[in-house]
This record gives C-alpha cells, structure tokens and sequence, in this order.
C-alpha cells in the first residue's frame, strides 16, 4: 500500500484522528492590544451581502474583514522586523512543504496555571526531552497552557501594566532554534508573552523566530487534545501577495494509542 | 402648580401601542426663520432693517414701510398674557389627543402681540418669559413660560410636549469607554432618567470606567458600533425600551489629509458615518414607532459632534472628514424621523479636554460642561447645541461668512 492509501485507510478507520486547532473567527475573539497612537489589529468582521432575498434570491453570503494576524493565525518571518530580508519570508513564496510538518507539544497547562506570567526557558524544554526525546529538526514546538480555555477578558488578561499571559523566555526561543524547528504555536494572542515588550530582545519570540526564517502559530485552540510527539500538522496560510501572516485553519492529525 | 410627573405605569400588553400624530407641520419659507431660531433654542423675531418695526406674524415684507429688509434677530423675551383660552374641540388628530389645550394672547416688550401656548403656570394677566421652541413635528412655536421658574416648570405638558426632557426616560449612552460617559450618565440620571445603558466594544480588552459608570447610575451593555451583529444584539434585547439615544462614540487621531494614515481614516469613518448609520438603522425604526407612547415615548437621537463638522482643522483632516460625513448623516436622520416626530439634535463640541486633545491649548471642553448642554438641549427639545467657547466661536464666523473662515483655519505659517 502506498503511504498516501495508507494514510486514507488510516483517516477512514479512525486509526488517525482529525483534531481542529482553530477558533472561529468570529467578532468577539480578542486581538493583540497596543497603545492607541500605533495601528490597530482590526478585529474580524462580517457583513451579509444577501440570504435569499432581494439582494440575491437564491444564495447566501458574507464580506468579511479582517488583519492578517486576527484570529487563529500564522505568522512568516516577513511579520517583524529581523525577519524582513529571510528570502521567501511572506507567505505566498513559502515552499507549501513547510506547511505540514511534525508537532511536538510541551505541556505547561499546571504552570500556567500558578503563574499568568510563566516562562518557558531552556531548563523546561530540556526536561521534556529527557520524557520524549530530543525535538527533531523540522518540528513545530507548540507550548500547551489551555489558554485557549479562558475567554472575555481573562484572555489578553490585561492590567494597567500591560497583559499577563505565558510565553517563552528569549532563551528558550535560542534553544528551540539550536534544534532547527519549523516554528513555535501557542495558545495565547501572540507567540509572545504578555510582557514580552519589556524582555531582551523585546517580543523575543517574534525577532529571533522571524530573524531565523521560522514561523508562529497562535490563538490555537485545545493543544490539550495533542499528544507530546507524533501529531502532524497541517498549517497552510492563504497565499496573500506579500503577505505577512494569515488566518488559517490548523489541522492535527493524531494517531490512535499515541 | 406644575403636578409632577409620576413615572409611568409598565405597559398594559393587550393595548396598541399609540401610532404618534404631529401638529400642523405647513409654514412659508419666511416663517421658518422661527424654526432656525427655535431649533437653537433662541427667542428671535423679524426686525424691519430699514424701519426697525418688529414683525409678527412672520412674513416677507414690513408692515410698516414695505421693506423686504426683514432679519431675524434676539430680542428681549418678556411679554404680559392679555388673554387666554382653552380649546376643547379640534379636527386636528395631534390636538384632538391632547385636548383641553391652552393658547393665549400676550403683548410682548418687543412690540407685537402674538398668539402663544401657554405653560400651566401661566395665568391671564402674568409677566411671562417667551420661548421659541420646536414641536413635535419640527416647526418653531413660540410658548409663555413663566417669568421665573417653578417647581418641575419642566412637566407641563404643554412644554413636554415640545422638548425631550430625560425625566423618565432610558437612555443608550453609545461609548461607554468615551472619557466623557460617566459625567453624562450623572446628568442624564439626576435630571430623571429612569435608566441609562452605556455600549461598551470589546469587553475582553478590560474596562477601567466601568466603576465609574456603576457609580454615575449606568448599566453596561455589549455594543460595538462597527459590529453589525453586536449592534442587531443590542437592537434586538433593547429597541423597544430604548427612548433616547446618545451617539457619543468617536475615533480621534491626529493627522491631516496628506500626511493622514489611510486606517485610521477608514476606521474614523466605520465610527462616526458607518457606525451612525449601522446604529440608525438597527434602533431607529422601533423609536419612531415608540413615539406616542406615553410619558417615556421615545424623543430623541442626540449626536455629540466635533464642531470641525462644519469646517476642518487641517491637522485634524481625516477625523474633520469624518465628522462632516456624520453630520450629513445626522442631517438625513431629520427627515428619516419626521414623521414620527423624534427630535435630532446635534451637539457640536469643540476641543475636549481628553487624551486626543492633551497638547491643544485651552479653552477645552471639560466633560461635565458636555454633559450640562446635553441635558439642557434635550430640556430645550434643541436641534443644534454649540457647547463651549470654541463651538460657539466657530458657528457665529461660520454663519457671517464661511470662505473667511475657511482662509482663517487654513492659514499656514503655524
């Protein structure tokens, strides 16, 4: 049986499983907050252009708007600054290969959960490769706190110094850099963490992933359901002309007794 | 003595709702000199330019010397009732719901005598104060209060009918984040209004005023103008009780046409002009039905404006933009409501003493100033409210000539 049978029979059967990772995108979902004089992450929007009416008597549909970085979404090096000259940094000249690739999830839910303000660093991604071995090059690292469970304001958790939600320490970015990763995903507003303006390098996550050619996945939903190793993810942004990230639909695929 | 208003009993649901009536609505072009005048709250009759006779009632020519020179101007508001009356027949389907209805003739200071409504606490013989005011169906009237106030003066019903008092009423205050919402929620609240609701966009992003709201008698509700599902949400749970709606919401940023940032402008416009209209659409219908019904019948669409509206401070150019865009929208708003007799009023504010206006110099607008003309306009049943020195300012220039106005706020060399 060829590998792409085999994956059909597998999908058919249930032996491997479809796991979504994405919310809705919807008009209440947070976006990233700045102070009011930057640009703002428009929220999504939708508009209905006509249900069956006299605007259209047969069909049904909606305009949407929306930045490229609303909702579940992927960002390509070309979204910050020490990523702007990565050849092939926007997401319309990314090889399509990248898109799908193997996950491995670090579980920092009880964390999390003590602390608004974990950090990820070296020591953590160190200990789970003594349970799960070391992280292959070519991995997506997706950093687990069931974030994703909060909504309303206990998202972006925001305070009058800014938001409180866990991300990784600029250290912890090196080291998964060090393994060659595909890129790092969270389940909070952005790869970052809430405080991530006021660390070294600032927004961390941001610079030295994008610095390095790799990509962020964020606002995804339910890593819960992911084991530590062996789900592959399929995370194809639109092929926006220059594009600098895209809402997308992720896609898990995990198999049975994993 | 005025009875006060009792608060109104909840609605008995086997009965039809009122369908609102308006008085006489036809006048000559020349008699709604007394509409602009009353829709600013101003009590002004035609002076005869040439002979200095007063006219009344309006008309296109002096009676005196023939002189077609005949300018509206202030004059002083004093007058004596000679005679009154009350009418308890009428053909006229508005007055035949109100009847009896009380009309007098008094001798003003100003020289003519004219036929007036009378307020309840007007009595043949009395000194009274005349005030211009609009009706229910847009035109000026012209109405003896008397000479000084007396207790709730305001719930005559001869005067409520021509204004929008918030006594009783609810209040949707648009932007509860606006620095400005909780002094006017106070107002509204401690001029009587039995309920205000504060929109608030975006409740994940946390909100700091709302202690101040809770305070100022406010409840919060979810409302996001430039989200037309939030805005059919709030229609849906709120329309039907929602009597008047202050339009507070605004998108500041600096910039000028050519240096301006293409987003913010758009998203200037989403508030003010799509966000107006999104809202208008939603809430309008059910207020124009809603107003004939009782002591809370809806009254009125309040708009707090930026006086740039009317003429742009360059270095303001796309937020200017988009307020002149909202008062064209405000300006259809009038006769989309006429027939239902709500009451659009403009406030034009200039500069408020907020964040987006922190390195203007003074005069600025402090909010509680805002919220004192907001509810003295609706007390007024006002169509235009220029509130502070700036606004003011800026109307009477732009009324004697707006070319010299515009070379003046395009100057250069700043």
């Amino acid at each position: 049986m060829s590998a792409l049978a085999g994956l059909v029979a597998a999908l058919a059967s249930g032996r491997v499983k479809v796991v979504d990772l994405t919310h809705r995108l919807d008009p209440d979902f947070p976006v990233i907050v700045l102070p009011p004089e930057f640009g703002q992450c428009a929220r999504f929007r939708i508009e209905e252009v006509s249900a069956y009416d006299h605007r259209g008597p047969a069909w049904k549909w909606h305009e949407i708007t929306m930045n490229e970085h609303t909702g579940t979404h992927f960002d390509a090096p070309c979204h910050w600054i020490s990523g702007r000259d990565v050849p092939a940094g926007s997401v319309d000249e990314i090889d399509p290969a990248a898109f799908i690739g193997p996950a491995c999830v670090i579980d920092c839910s009880a964390e999390a959960a003590a602390d608004p303000d974990f950090l990820l660093q070296p020591a953590h991604v160190e200990a789970w490769e003594a349970r799960h071995g070391p992280i292959p090059a070519g991995s997506w690292v997706l950093m687990r706190t069931d974030w994703s469970r909060r909504s309303g304001a206990a998202y972006l958790n925001m305070a009058g110094d800014g938001a409180h939600s866990p991300g990784p320490s600029a250290a912890a970015i090196e080291a998964l850099l060090a393994r060659g990763i595909r890129g790092f995903g969270t389940e909070t507003v952005g790869t970052d963490a809430g405080q991530a303006a006021h660390f070294d390098p600032p927004f961390p996550a941001h610079y030295l992933l994008h610095g390095a050619g790799r990509f962020g996945l964020q606002c995804l939903k339910g890593l819960d359901r992911l084991p530590p190793t062996g789900a592959v993810l399929i995370a194809a942004p639109l092929k926006i002309r220059g594009g600098t990230g895209s809402p997308l639909r992720v896609l898990a695929l995990v198999e049975e007794g994993q | 003595m005025t009875e006060p208003l009792a608060p109104p009993p909840r609605k008995d649901p086997r009965r039809r709702t009122r369908v609102p009536t308006l008085p006489p609505a036809a006048r000559s072009r020349a008699a709604l000199g007394l509409t602009a005048a009353a829709a600013e709250g101003r009590f002004a009759l035609q002076v005869c330019a040439e002979c200095g006779a007063v006219a009344w009632p309006p008309r296109d020519a002096c009676a005196g010397c023939l002189s077609v020179q005949l300018v509206w101007r202030e004059l002083p508001p004093g007058g004596e009732v000679l005679a009154e009356t009350a009418i308890h027949a009428s053909p006229d389907p508005y007055f035949r719901e109100r009847l009896p209805w009380r009309v007098g003739t008094v001798r003003l200071d100003a020289g003519p005598s004219v036929i007036a409504h009378l307020h309840g606490d007007v009595a043949r013989g009395a000194r009274v104060r005349m005030a211009a005011r609009l009706d229910r169906a847009g035109q000026g009237v012209l109405i003896a209060l008397p000479e000084k106030d007396t207790p709730h003066m305001e719930d005559d019903p001869a005067l409520r009918a021509l204004t929008c008092h918030p006594r009783h009423r609810r209040v949707l205050l648009v932007d509860g984040r606006d620095a400005a919402a909780p002094a006017m929620a106070r107002a509204l609240r401690a001029a009587g209004a039995a309920a205000v609701w504060a929109g608030e966009a975006e409740g994940w992003r946390g909100n700091p005023a709302r202690a101040a709201l809770a305070e100022a008698g406010a409840a919060v509700v979810p409302l996001d103008i430039t989200d037309s599902d939030s805005v059919a949400r709030l229609a849906g749970e709120y329309g039907g009780r929602i009597d008047i709606v202050v339009f507070n919401a605004r998108h500041l940023r600096p910039g000028g046409v050519m240096a301006g940032n293409g987003i913010y402008t758009r998203e200037a416009f989403d508030v003010h002009a799509l966000g107006l209209m999104r809202l208008a659409r939603a809430l309008g219908p059910a207020m124009a039905a809603r107003a004939a019904d009782g002591v809370n019948a809806a009254a009125a669409w309040v708009n707090i404006l930026s006086v740039w509206a009317l003429i742009p401070d360059p270095a303001f150019g796309a937020f200017a933009a988009a307020q002149a865009a909202a008062l064209s929208v405000a300006r259809s708003l009038r006769g989309d409501f006429r027939a239902s007799g709500i009451r659009v009023m403009n406030l034009f504010a200039g500069p408020i003493d907020d964040e987006w206006h922190q390195p203007l110099p003074p005069p600025k607008l402090a909010a509680e100033a805002l919220a004192r003309e907001l509810v003295r306009g609706l007390a007024e049943g006002a169509e235009e409210v220029w509130c502070g020195d700036v606004a003011r300012d800026i109307r009477e220039r732009w009324a004697r000539d707006p070319k010299v106005l515009e070379r003046e706020m395009t100057g250069g060399g700043r």
